[in-house]
Parts: structure tokens; sequence; C-alpha cells
């Protein structure tokens, strides 16, 4: 079981490796999103600190959900996850290799890249920390949930605008507690209420979700 | 021992087959025959376990294989349609890769024997993207060589885009399946000769039920 689920994680980042142009896409779209709001919103430095934690947030919602098209896409078109689903080892464990491998294509370099952007925005230092921790706590969720809508718009034409619409409002609550805990650090409170709730989110995802997408995967697939 | 019972498909408003029921023991080929659209892809999937059939059920060794799930896949090797090949990466990475998902990791040297034994020696380190249709088949047909263990074979027109050769290495990896007490069951247009017991089972495309 842990070697199947080694060689998916190996197999999709060597994927990746080779087409680093669907990586760069999400990470650029990311700081594209992030660097044009101090363009619209003006160069007053008091109010870009208090929307930064807000905005990093959305943006890396969207970026999640650009990205999330391409999850099963390639796999489902040339017969791969057919042979997923037939695998002997259980599809939650395969399914779960693919969201870790899309976490770290995707949530991972939006977290890396976040610390420059909050420089940027000229956040405080301690401010910046519970942002990367925010986004490490939170982004695998992003991942994770949004693989299900991913699963479920499998083949369908116009599958992107329903994974949006499918997605969106259950990364309400990730957004809601990761821009909510800068904002309480920001403001001199203890951020660790809303960290814990984002972790647990995560855990939530990572023990619940698999299942999900794995019947979702199924039904695709029919 | 594959085992249908009174089994139905209907796809959409049409109905493919019904009260379809047949045995395959062990060390039996089953040709699945009958002209397009009359339903050989989805019986090929209704046995794999991908579509579930509007009525009756597939035994395994007496148990139905929707119970077995895990344990009836791990006997199963599954060529479709799609060769489940990706474009970007070696011959050599899709053979291993596809051996670990199936669940028995193959070493390299084990790998490189496989894609020799499709006719593939000397392509391993060619990725998939600059391989011909009917290179690429081979490597999906690969994965049947170190699916040696597995006691069912299910292929979906194996022999397409394959030339001579390619056909001749398939029979005789196909014969030596049933030389080992394994099934298969293919569907092919191609009048290929087959080895060993083979039955034929034809479906025929019925009109749109009124």
């Amino acid at each position: 079981m842990t070697a199947t689920f080694a060689a998916v994680v190996r197999r999709d980042l060597l994927l990746a490796a080779r087409q680093r142009a669907d990586v760069a896409n999400t990470l650029l779209f990311f700081i594209v999103v992030v660097t044009m709001v101090p363009l619209g919103v003006g160069p007053e430095i008091n109010t870009l600190r208090t929307i930064a934690p807000g905005v990093v947030w959305v943006a890396a919602l969207l970026a999640a959900i650009l990205s999330l098209n391409r999850l099963f896409a390639a796999d489902f078109a040339d017969g791969t996850l057919e042979q997923m689903v037939l695998s002997g080892e259980p599809l939650p464990v395969v399914v779960l290799a693919k969201a870790l491998a899309h976490w770290l294509t995707t949530g991972l370099p939006i977290t890396v890249m976040a610390v420059l952007l909050g420089v940027m925005f000229d956040l405080p230092r301690d401010a910046i920390g519970v942002l990367v921790a925010s986004l490490v706590l939170g982004t695998p969720a992003l991942s994770l949930i949004g693989a299900i809508g991913a699963a479920l718009t499998l083949g369908l034409r116009g599958g992107g605008v329903l994974i949006t619409l499918l997605v969106l409002p259950l990364y309400v609550p990730v957004l809601i507690f990761g821009a909510g805990a800068v904002e309480a650090v920001a403001g001199g409170l203890a951020p660790r209420g809303q960290l814990l709730l984002l972790g647990g989110l995560s855990i939530g995802a990572t023990v619940l979700a698999p299942w999900a997408i794995a019947a979702a995967l199924r039904i695709s697939l029919e | 021992m594959l085992e249908t019972v009174d089994l139905e498909c209907q796809r959409g408003e049409r109905l493919l087959f019904s009260e379809l029921a047949f045995v395959i023991e062990p060390g039996q080929c089953l040709h699945v025959a009958g002209e397009n659209g009359a339903g050989k892809t989805s019986l090929l999937r209704i046995l794999c376990g991908l579509l579930s059939p509007t009525h009756g059920e597939v035994h395994w060794s007496g148990a139905d294989i929707r119970r077995l799930r895990e344990d009836y896949w791990q006997l199963l090797a599954y060529v479709g349609h799609l060769n489940g090949v990706k474009d970007d990466l070696t011959a050599l990475e899709n053979v291993r890769f596809a051996a670990a998902l199936a669940g028995h990791p193959a070493e390299e040297d084990v790998a490189r024997d496989a894609l020799a034994a499709v006719g593939l020696a000397g392509f391993e380190t060619s990725q998939a993207r600059f391989l011909s249709q009917g290179q690429r088949r081979r490597i999906a047909l690969a994965r049947l060589f170190l699916a040696r263990t597995a006691k069912l074979w299910i292929l979906d027109e194996p022999f397409t885009a394959l030339d001579v050769r390619g056909v001749a290495a398939l029979s005789t990896l196909i014969g030596e399946q049933l030389d080992r007490g394994g099934i298969v069951v293919l569907t092919t247009h191609q009048d290929v000769p087959l080895p060993g017991r083979v039955r034929r089972l034809d479906l025929h495309a019925q009109p749109v039920a009124a």
C-alpha cells in the first residue's frame, strides 16, 4: 500500500517536473492577482496592511481552483484512471497520493511565495509567520476538498464552471479562518483558535475526502 | 472461475443485452464478438467492475465481484481502448508505474524484459509521445507480461494497431496465460488465430426498445 502511494506521488511529481508550465501557471496567477491589488486600491500602506491577509488568501483560493481541472483530467483522458480504479490497492490511497502531489505543486509554492508577498505588503514579521502557518495548515484542505469537485465534474462539458460552483462554498470556512488568523495577530489577539480550526479542517479533509473522491471517480467512470 | 448471472445492460434508451449467463473455467478464453454498438465494451467493463449492470451479477469463484472489490481487482489485468500510457513518461517509467499501481512493483531489469517481450527493446528511454500508436499499445500490453500472477485478463480490442509480429507476440502471451490456468476475455474484429480453448459469445445489436 505504501509502495503504491509512493509510486503515485513520485509519478505525479515527475509529470509536474516535465510540464513545468502547468505548475508555473498556478503560481504566476497567484502572484499576479496579489500584486495587482495595490495598483487597484492605491498605495496607502495602512489600508494595504489591513487587507493583505484577505487578499493573499483569496488569491490562494482562486489559484487552487484554477489548478483543479488538471487534477484528474489527463489520467481520465488517457485511461490511467481506469487502471487506478482497477488497481488491487484501495482507491482512496491512490487518490490521497494524488492530492498530496497536487498540494506539493500548488499549495506549497504558494505558501513559500506568500512570505515575499507579505513583505511586499509590509506585514509585521509575526503576521507573516502566522500567514505562512495558516497557509500550511489550510491549503491541504483546499487540495482535498477541491479534488472532490474535480472528481464529480470529470468528463462533463463545462465542468470548469461547475467545479467553481461546487467547491467555492466549501472553501469559505478555510478562507474565513485563514485570513482571520492573520487579522487576529495584526489586531494583537492570539491566532491559536483559528489555526487550530484550520488544522482540524485539513485533518478532517484528509480522513474523509479520499473516500468521497474515490466514490465520485467511480461514478464518473461509469 | 468467472460466472455471470442473468446479466442485463442498458445504455441510455437501448437495451444492449439481457439474461446473459455464462461460465468460464480456468484455462478458457472467451471471445466476445458482435458488430459495433452491440455492447462488447460494456460487457467487458461490467466484467471488470467499472460499470454496474442494470440487472444481474458477476461472480468470481462463487462470490459477487462487487463484494470482493480489491480482492478481485488484484487478480485482474485490464487493457481497454485507452492505453493508460502517459505521453510525458518514458516507456520504462510507464511500465514500472503500471506495475507499482497494480500492486506488484517491478525492478528495472524485469520491466526491461517486459518491454523486450513486446518488441520495444531499445525504446525504453523514449518518451511515449514520440512513439507510434502501435508502440504505445505495446507498452500497455507489456503490463500483461508483468501481470502473470493475474488470473483473469480482460482485453478490449488488444490487437488494434499492432503489426504482424506484435499480434503473434500477444497470441503467445495469451496462450501462456491459458496454459497457466488463467482466464482471458477479449474482443477483436481481426481474424486472429487464438491459441487454446476459445469460446465465442455473439452479441447482437438490438433496436431501440419501443
